[in-house]
């Protein structure tokens, strides 16, 4: 089966000539949750802005390729990838505030997105938004289309951001650290809420976050990134069945788990450190910009 | 039992409440907490837990004044300390410390770490032998004697929250204020300084208040437990007693809305907890 | 940390050409009896309207040429730098000492202070500042000292609102309340914690501060408000180079180059100083 999103030997580096990603390779296959987890600095964020072509100036991709349904990004023209991109991936992003404009109504800012950049009618896409509203839960559509963004709780913004994302039927989600923001009960209603719609509407995503118990619940396959490195690749079952890596072992047992006090909250070991710090000096030294 | 550090009657905190503020003259007040009654026993580590909104960090700020309560009582090694004034309270600052949750914004960027270890030693009659204190209070967090003379930018995340620990305990208080000091850390680093405070309040017999949002993180360190909600106390119990066996749906339900790092096909389904 | 170093060498050329200009100015200013080629009060009206030394008719020894009475006007532009340099310092400061105070108060204090400083900042800065300044000084009556203290009078609002903004967000931060857990007073927090945090603010609009008195001591000077009209100064060097612009346009491109050299260099200055302090630390 063709990936819904293939990323082959990726790498970026910043002005100083800093590698923040290190050929990254990853596929995401049509209908299934990708996990992508690693700490502050791995780059998880990075890889999912690249996806999306908005990656900051500052950052340039120097090898690699990214295939959206085995398209090519890299040989279609700015317009073009442009195009393909808004028609077939879509943003769940961290921070739902920041992420709607505070003085404009709900309502027109979910539908913006269908009319103008798809070509909708706008009472098409008034249909399809309302329907949307209603399968992420949201009991009083007209009220929340009304309001502005500050007038919803944290939780109601992000099921409105969650509905415009599935409202187009994209083949791929990125959600970047979705819940981070969240309250732990309202962070269960999202996942539940992305697990439903995306397993009702057969869509790809791509999970971006720092928190191994949420790629435990919600993804069928996990990368581990460290320093724009994938340090390993599984199912998420194998990986918390046997997880292979030191660093994954590691994250593992450092990530607090209630009902095992003792074995979890273990802080990671220097000589896991060392050894990810030698792995990513080997990876470099072979490493010449510009093959790809 | 012995004579608790803190004993907390009917506390009562109100704040002006700036969502309802008229065009013209004061915000109304809003009550944040309503009327807490509980102990902290000398030496314990207590985990107070709550949503947002529960007004958990308020609760952090009314016990070391840093807010008045608007009624009830805060006593404190038997003295009631709830109305104190700036000036009648200063003579206590030395005891009642705290770590802040964002190191970041914690730590003075034109300061060097030794002058904001310093700050408080100075301040509190410990300027003599301030070198020493200092290089005391840093080995005592586990960082090189060389970042005495560094700036918060040059730290990383883990390490500035370690300045903030060796800056609340330079002074050897009695008490220490931890609002959530590990919600912006990676998990490698959290468990470090988790591990970091479970050892130190443990040699130096500090009383603990350890304010968070994630229960996950407070069984270990923990010995009491108090849920907030909405301004009031849900329930408040021993650690194990509160995991193994929570009285209150509310608890259950923060509880079970953990994510924990394991597979479990069944959490996501809808009725798990309704 | 790494962008703060390339953005630091990236304003490497704007501090040191906007820095050598104002040196070079101000040491001409200090020690103009020695630097000036003639004496900026000579007439000579053998030596009137003379060109600058490029154009036919120049006379060696008066390089910018000379004005409708014969006097130097490099000459008289250096020592009109000493006005210049001498309002802009202390203008500039004694505005600057005013403002920041009261922005520093009422932005970490709060309440009823920062209620009264703010109202009396709106009703200053409803005044046009040219014509409040014009009636200062028509009130003060002229003179050095009287322009100085009529541009720190009104001057001071730009400092006060834009420290009160920074004081406020500084109040907010968590090393505020952590000098209250340390024992300190408010005094001592603000001194301590917000002071060291809007410096940087200050230094750039101190310096931009200078250039704005500069331009203001010579809207006074053109309209004959400023000091005694014997003495140089750049506004009414320009005022009486307007006269005489279809004869001897040098008189009035001079100063107006001078001036605007000056003013610019003030500001890029104070912007560079700022932005090598700050990156650093964000």
């Amino acid at each position: 089966m063709e990936p819904c999103l293939d990323i082959r030997r990726l790498s970026a580096v910043l002005p100083n000539g800093q590698r923040v990603l290190r050929s990254v390779s990853l596929a995401v296959q049509p209908g299934e949750v990708r996990a992508l987890v690693g700490e502050s600095g791995a780059g998880k964020t990075m890889i999912g802005k690249a996806v999306l072509g908005v990656l900051p100036k500052s950052v340039r991709v120097v090898e690699g390729d990214m295939l959206v349904e085995g398209e090519d990004l890299g040989h279609l023209d700015a317009k073009a990838r442009r195009t393909l991109i808004g028609a077939r991936t879509a943003l769940i992003p961290q921070d739902p505030l920041t992420a709607l404009n505070p003085s404009r109504r709900i309502g027109a800012q979910m539908t913006d997105r269908l009319v103008r950049i798809l070509g909708w009618s706008g009472e098409r896409a008034d249909t399809r938004i309302r329907q949307l509203l209603d399968e992420v839960q949201i009991r009083d559509p007209e009220r929340v289309l009304k309001s502005y963004p500050h007038e919803l709780s944290g939780g109601m913004r992000q099921r409105v951001l969650i509905a415009a994302a599935f409202a187009a039927e994209p083949r791929l989600i990125v959600a970047d650290e979705p819940t981070t923001a969240l309250d732990v009960t309202v962070q269960k209603q999202i996942l539940r809420l992305i697990a439903q719609l995306q397993r009702d509407h057969g869509t790809a995503i791509l999970f971006v976050t720092h928190d191994l118990g949420v790629v435990a619940k919600i993804s069928q396959k996990v990368s581990v990134l460290y320093a724009g490195k994938v340090v390993e690749e599984a199912e998420t079952a194998r990986l918390f069945a046997a997880p292979q890596h030191p660093y994954t072992r590691a994250l593992i047992a450092a990530t607090p788990r209630y009902t095992d006090p003792y074995a979890s909250l273990k802080p990671v070991d220097e000589s896991v450190l060392a050894g990810l710090a030698a792995e990513i000096a080997a990876a470099d030294k072979d490493w010449r910009p510009g093959h790809g | 039992m012995a004579e608790p550090l803190f004993s907390v009657r009917g506390l009562k905190v109100a704040l002006p409440d700036m969502t309802r503020k008229p065009l013209i003259g004061r915000a109304p007040l809003a009550e944040i907490l309503k009327g807490l009654d509980f102990d902290l026993p000398k030496g314990s580590v207590t985990g107070i837990v709550g949503e947002s909104g529960s007004g958990k960090s308020t609760l952090g700020r009314a016990l070391v004044r840093l807010l008045e309560p608007s009624a009830g009582a805060i006593r404190f090694e038997g003295r009631d300390i709830s109305h104190l004034s700036e000036a009648e309270l200063r003579p206590l600052r030395r005891d009642l410390q705290m770590i802040f949750q964002d190191p970041m914004s914690s730590l003075n960027p034109r300061h060097t770490i030794f002058n904001i270890i310093a700050a408080p030693l100075r301040q509190n009659g410990l300027g003599d032998r301030l070198k020493a204190r200092v290089a005391e209070a840093l080995q005592r967090v586990g960082l090189p004697q060389s970042f005495a003379s560094r700036y918060r930018h040059e730290l990383s995340g883990g390490q500035r929250q370690r300045v903030g620990i060796a800056r609340a305990l330079a002074l050897s208080p009695k008490f220490v204020l931890a609002d959530e000091i590990v919600s912006g850390l990676d998990v490698s680093t959290q468990a470090q300084i988790l591990t970091l405070l479970e050892k130190l309040a443990a040699e130096m017999g500090l009383t603990v208040a350890f304010i968070s949002h994630d229960l996950s993180v407070i069984r270990r360190l923990c010995q009491q437990v108090i849920v907030m909600r909405e301004g009031r106390i849900v329930e408040a119990s021993a650690t194990d007693a509160l995991f193994d066996n929570p009285k209150e749906t509310y608890t259950r339900d923060l509880l079970t809305a953990i994510p924990l790092p394991e597979i479990d096909p069944d959490w996501l389904q809808p009725k798990a907890s309704a | 940390m790494d962008e703060a170093r390339i953005s630091r060498r990236g304003l490497g050329p704007r501090l040191w050409l906007a820095g050598g200009w104002l040196v070079l100015a101000l040491l001409a200013a200090i020690f103009a009896p020695l630097v000036a080629p003639q004496d900026p009060l000579a007439q000579d009206l053998m030596l009137e309207r003379l060109p600058p030394f490029w154009l036919d008719g120049a006379e060696p020894g008066y390089w910018l040429g000379t004005d409708s009475l014969g006097r130097d006007l490099l000459s008289r532009l250096i020592f009109g730098g000493r006005i210049a340099f001498i309002v802009a310092f202390a203008a500039a400061t004694s505005a600057c000492l005013l403002g920041s105070a009261l922005g520093l108060i009422a932005g970490y204090f709060g309440g009823w202070a920062d209620r009264i400083i703010s109202r009396v900042v709106d009703i200053w800065m409803a005044f046009p500042p040219v014509l409040f300044a014009i009636l200062l000084v028509a009130v003060l009556g002229t003179g050095l000292s009287s322009v100085i203290l009529a541009i720190a009078i009104i001057d001071w609002t730009r400092f006060c609102r834009v420290i009160r903004a920074e004081a406020m967000s500084q109040a907010r931060m968590d090393y505020v309340e952590s000098a209250r857990i340390a024992g300190y007073g408010r005094i001592g927090i603000m001194l301590r914690e917000v002071l060291p945090n809007v410096l940087p603010s200050v230094v750039a609009l101190l310096s931009l501060e200078m250039g704005i008195a500069v331009i203001v001591e010579a809207i006074l000077s053109f309209v004959n408000l400023s000091i005694s009209t014997d003495d140089p100064t750049w506004g009414s060097i320009i005022a009486e180079g307007r006269l005489s612009i279809h004869q001897a346009w040098w008189v009035l491109v001079f100063p107006l180059i001078t001036l605007i050299l000056t003013v610019l260099s003030f500001s890029q200055f104070g912007e560079a100083l700022k932005a090598r302090f700050d990156p650093v630390l964000r």
